[in-house]
């Protein structure tokens, strides 16, 4: 949960990973105060049902996913809200990969394994864009 | 056949994510090789499958005590055994996937296969195998990375 008591969320975060460790992570460690979760999915085919359900603001993603993996989610989910804000949240590390997923509708990038102050660096730096 | 510097790639990996996930340094002993097709696995393993430009395995083996040991530096209340297998498969899937880092988009890494509690059933699909040992804390762990 947030430290900052101060200002209400006001943008959703969905949380996509298929390690629980991860999602409780994120989920735990994120200090935006104008986030507050409202949902984690184990793969891509489950993060599109959810998105439609809870219509988040932003979005981790991880890319290595049984069902539908991140890159082929992330571009359903910006063809449903071409407006959604989505970090990358990966252990592939080539440059490469990042700039596919950036092409196809992510705005950034967080490799793993990431510090906490990355992760809340990251999502500064993606909300900025808001 | 893995060349020294590929060998390096790994180490960094792993030694990276002690570092950034635990704030405590892991120290990594000499990489071996392992020629009779058996490079050991201890309680929990976490199993890549590389295809692309190479074909093979990364997997990551600890016993229970460094997982959980490992989950609290986290920040992870939840030390269930669901939990400690997730973890072990993250572990290897994260040192897999950064090795991309130096291998490229065409080292293509599945997600993991988790064993545990049955050491014997982890198999190198190779002869030849290299060992790297990992020490953190008071606990050992190994990474084996088994490369055509």
């Amino acid at each position: 949960m947030p430290m900052d008591g101060q200002s209400k969320p006001s943008l959703k975060l969905m949380i996509v990973d298929d390690s629980n460790i991860i999602r409780r992570r994120i989920e735990r460690s994120q200090q935006i105060a104008r986030l507050e979760v409202v949902g984690a999915a184990s793969n891509g085919r489950e993060a599109v049902e959810l998105f439609r359900r809870t219509k988040p603001d932003v979005v981790t993603m991880d890319l290595t996913m049984p069902e539908m993996d991140g890159v082929e989610c992330v571009q359903e989910l910006v063809a449903i809200n071409s407006k959604v804000l989505i970090l990358v949240v990966s252990a592939l590390a080539d440059k490469a990969t990042a700039v596919d997923a950036i092409e196809k509708g992510a705005n950034g990038f967080l490799c793993k394994p990431f510090t906490d102050r990355q992760l809340n660096d990251a999502l500064e730096e993606l909300l900025a864009e808001a | 056949m893995l060349k020294e510097a590929e060998i390096r790639t790994f180490v960094e990996g792993a030694t990276n994510y002690f570092e950034t996930s635990t704030q405590q340094s892991a120290t990594v002993g000499s990489p071996y090789l392992v020629t009779d097709g058996n490079p050991g696995a201890y309680e929990y393993t976490g199993l890549i499958g590389i295809s692309g430009s190479r074909k093979g395995i990364v997997y990551f083996s600890a016993p229970r005590g460094m997982l959980t040991v490992l989950l609290m530096r986290m920040q992870e209340t939840d030390t269930s055994d669901e939990n400690i297998k997730d973890l072990v498969g993250e572990v290897a899937n994260t040192i897999s996937g950064n090795a991309r880092r130096d291998f490229g988009k065409n080292f293509v890494i599945s997600v993991p296969v988790v064993i545990a509690h049955d050491a014997d059933k982890v198999a190198a699909p190779h002869r030849r195998s290299y060992v790297i040992p990992i020490n953190w804390r008071t606990h050992s762990a190994k990474l084996v990375v088994c490369l055509e």
